[in-house]
């Protein structure tokens, strides 16, 4: 039947790998082997995106605000630096996959008050759990070391094999094997019937409930599942730079997280990859040129964003790109594509 | 004769205002049932209680005999009670393809796979080809919905009703605004619905009333006026005095 396999055809879309996502990967990793005493920096960008990718997650696909996502990023933090401080877990991958855990228990713990309720609700419940942990973990000064943080950790080899290097070299191609890792692990997922039954409730919870979708289940499975991707961004970072201090539950991360958000674009993955770039990059810019405003400018970056429309933006941005690609691989091959089409 | 839906003294206020009085419908298996009535008389309200979306103060709604006014909305879906909505609720950034895809995968109990791909089953993709050749959205399968022009987004808004497979459907006023050029699709579509799926129709238009329906209730204030064939309705009249004016009705 035609007809029908045409359907299976078109419905699997965007669940094919184009040329520019191949692209874009090789170019990550080449930056590996190119900048090779920009390993911290581009580590950091790494973590960051992955963080973002969390938020993607929820507030791209199923439409979940939250000014806490920083919650799950210290919880995962913390476990990661705890395990490896008092020896619990030594094995690093092993660790960041027990701190991803702990993170996805808060997740889906407080699923259940996030689900409930409207935007404003959500902003204030996920913010509320973020400073109420952050808190939490000021007054539990034994266990987290208070403001001074967690010091002293020591990072065994990954798999017992690979050590940590002064030079932040092996930081970064793990943080890098993590995050395509992760990353194949939610394409997958955003791309099954489970990941639009998602965007389907982003659009209208009304009819996404009128065709049978458990609105509330699938929302508090992928609340769970982006609190689990949160948790070993945080345990990364712990585990990366050896400290855990208290700013990993800080405000400023998870509004931050909203930025990059914002500027890489919501519900295609990649958004989040590359508001990191992109944000890091900026910071980066303007604090060199300017050491005390570059937040001015960096505000002043989201205002064009936003008036101008991020998918202009991103048409304008890669245009050239794609004029390039269909070049070589004829008219179908898209580079990448405005997150609304994706 | 099996009553496939059915509404027990159903009451519903909002604040001190009765919005459902003392409401029992009974509407027969394979019945093409309307409910009519004047602006205001609460007919959406009713569809809202039937489905889930509001739930009623008291009084009871059985489905197929069952008790189901407890039921969250999705899970009278799955027991095959379907709804189509007065003003379109689509999925602005989804495609007709995706759109009735997911209605298909989540009525087979594929809709909480999250591993296998969309378009990797052929029963669904069989049901989904189907479902866009009857409604004629196959040339616009992979158009964002919010492009789509009016008439088009009916059509695909009655689909994914059907695509849930209900054995009682709800239909809330499906050709209101379609321009009249359209109109005949959606009258075309309604009219072939299969003789076992129960409907009940909610709608304004008294020819789309009278060709359809074969039994007819009038809602007043939110209390049942009177029912019947649609010659006796069309006859009443109180009917003619409350809901059609001075207005003759041609049956």
């Amino acid at each position: 039947m035609s007809a029908s396999s045409d359907v299976g055809y078109h419905a699997q879309r965007h669940a094919r790998w184009h040329y520019g996502e191949v692209a874009f990967w090789l170019i990550v990793l080449a930056c590996g082997f190119a900048f090779p005493n920009r390993y911290l920096i581009m580590t950091d960008i790494l973590r960051l995106a992955l963080f973002t990718m969390s938020l993607d997650l929820i507030l791209g696909y199923a439409g979940i605000v939250s000014l806490g996502h920083a919650a799950f990023f210290g919880v995962g933090a913390y476990a990661a630096g705890l395990l490896a401080l008092h020896g619990i877990v030594t094995e690093p991958v092993l660790a960041l996959v027990v701190a991803g855990l702990a993170a996805m228990v808060l997740g889906f713990a407080t699923s259940f008050l996030v689900i409930r309720g409207v935007d404003l609700t959500r902003l204030m419940v996920t913010l509320g759990i973020a400073l109420l942990l952050e808190a939490l973990a000021e007054r539990f000064s034994n266990i987290t070391g208070g403001t001074d943080g967690l010091q002293g950790i020591e990072m065994q080899p990954i798999f017992g094999v690979i050590p940590f290097d002064m030079f932040g070299k092996a930081g970064f191609f793990y943080s890098l094997a993590v995050l395509f890792l992760l990353f194949l692990f939610a394409r997958r997922v955003v791309h099954s019937p489970f990941g639009l039954s998602l965007r389907a409730i982003k659009n209208n919870p009304l009819r996404a409930a009128a065709i049978g979708i458990p609105v509330n289940r699938r929302l508090i499975a992928i609340y769970t599942l982006a609190a689990f991707y949160a948790g070993i961004a945080g345990a990364l970072f712990t585990q990366t730079t050896a400290i855990a201090s208290l700013d990993v539950f800080a405000f400023e991360r998870s509004a931050d997280l909203m930025l990059v958000l914002v500027i890489g674009g919501t519900g295609y993955l990649y958004g989040g990859l590359i508001g990191a770039v992109v944000f890091r990059m900026l910071q980066e810019l303007f604090s060199t040129i300017t050491p005390q405003y570059w937040q001015f400018w960096i505000g002043l970056v989201l205002v064009v964003i936003v008036l101008v429309g991020r998918q202009r933006l991103h048409r304008w941005v890669l245009y050239v790109p794609n004029l390039v690609i269909k070049q070589l691989a004829g008219r179908k091959a898209v580079v990448a594509v405005p997150e609304s089409d994706a | 004769m099996t009553i496939a839906l059915e509404t027990k003294n159903l009451e519903k206020q909002f604040g001190g205002l009765r919005v459902t009085r003392d409401l029992s419908l009974r509407i027969e298996q394979g019945a093409r049932h309307a409910l009519i009535g004047p602006n205001g008389a609460g007919k959406t309200t009713v569809i809202n209680q039937l489905t889930g979306v509001l739930k009623p103060n008291s009084g009871r709604i059985l489905l197929e005999g069952q008790d189901i006014t407890d039921l969250p909305v999705h899970r009278r879906v799955l027991r095959g009670l379907s709804r189509t909505f007065q003003i379109n609720q689509l999925y602005p950034d989804l495609t007709p393809l995706e759109t009735i895809g997911l209605a298909v995968s989540e009525r087979l109990g594929h809709g909480g796979d999250w591993w296998r791909r969309m378009g990797t089953r052929n029963d669904v993709n069989d049901e989904i080809a189907e479902l866009l050749a009857r409604f004629h959205l196959l040339d616009v399968m992979n158009e964002q919905t919010v492009t789509l022009p009016y008439g088009k987004q009916r059509l695909l808004e009655i689909a994914v009703a059907i695509a849930a497979k209900p054995r009682v459907l709800l239909l809330d006023e499906p050709a209101a605004g379609v321009p009249e050029s359209e109109r005949h699709d959606i009258l075309a579509v309604v009219g072939a619905l299969p003789r076992d799926v129960t409907v009940l129709l909610i709608e304004h238009d008294m020819d789309l009333v009278f060709s359809f329906a074969d039994r007819i209730s009038v809602l007043v204030s939110g209390a049942l006026l009177t029912e019947g064939p649609p010659e006796q309705v069309a006859r009443d009249p109180q009917v003619k005095a409350v809901y059609l004016g001075e207005e003759a009705v041609n049956v």
